[in-house]
């Protein structure tokens, strides 16, 4: 089952900083193993952020993101406590969604 | 009994269509994943598939990225576009057996910037495209890497 995301959003004056690490091993399906047969493709294809319910950002990814990604952005007119939601889903159609609030800047 | 099996039949044969009619309307809710694209193995193809033949060179995209990475496994990437109604970014290794890495799709107040990692094979151009109103633009950046990360 896929591991929880990492996320931060942290309120820098009018603009959220949101910072993003996903658990993937990201398999480009031209490695082999130590028997020399191929390891399969498994990668994360879509990525999409939501700021309280609103989507900022679609990605679509290939397999040259690298493993155990990251991801950052910048949302302009956040304020503190807004919702930040990050879903993935990958080539073989595992998903992971998690939700952070936006801090307020310390 | 065989009326039974008929009404069982019936039913879950409309079963079926919500659950279709679902995934589809699922599937269209996020962005199609550009196949064609994604599979072009040469720069000028992926560029044609994700319908960008033509480039404008422009100096309001920064490329943020090592001049030399010494892992082409994690080379950390950040395009930075000041170019008003950024729609999109996308960010193409040239070299890499595959070009195109990765498209971001901007909307609702986000910046025009994102930042990623990427796997690179070898030293080669970094390329962002950026869409603004429909035109794209781009900007270059070569990045050095001393061990390929693609093996």
């Amino acid at each position: 089952m896929a591991e929880p995301m990492k996320i931060r959003a942290t309120l820098q004056v009018d603009t959220a900083d949101v910072r993003i690490l996903m658990l993937h091993p990201m398999e480009t399906g031209q490695r082999k193993d130590s028997k020399g047969a191929v390891v399969p493709m498994h990668f994360i294809q879509n990525v999409v952020v939501t700021h309280n319910g609103k989507t900022v950002l679609d990605a679509q990814w290939s397999q040259a993101i690298s493993r155990n990604p990251f991801l950052g952005l910048r949302v302009k007119g956040a304020r503190a406590g807004d919702k930040i939601s990050v879903t993935w889903t990958d080539n073989k159609g595992d998903k992971r969604t998690d939700e952070v609030a936006v801090a307020a800047p310390s | 009994m065989n009326q039974l099996r008929r009404t069982f039949l019936k039913f879950s044969g409309a079963a079926l269509a919500v659950g279709a009619g679902l995934l589809k309307s699922g599937a269209a809710l996020a962005a199609v994943w550009n196949k064609a694209a994604f599979e072009s193995k040469a720069v000028a193809d992926a560029l044609k598939n994700l319908g960008a033949p033509n480039l404008i060179e422009s100096k309001d995209i920064t490329i943020t990225a090592p001049d030399i990475a010494e892992n082409g496994a994690v080379v950390p990437i950040a395009v930075t576009s000041k170019i008003p109604n950024t729609q999109s970014i996308s960010i193409i290794a040239e070299k890499n057996p595959f070009p195109l890495s990765s498209t971001f799709d901007i909307a609702n107040g986000a910046e025009g910037y994102v930042s990623t990692r990427l796997k690179m094979g070898e030293t080669s151009n970094v390329r962002a495209v950026v869409k603004a109103d429909g035109k794209f633009y781009t900007a270059v950046k070569e990045v050095k890497i001393t061990i390929g990360g693609c093996g």
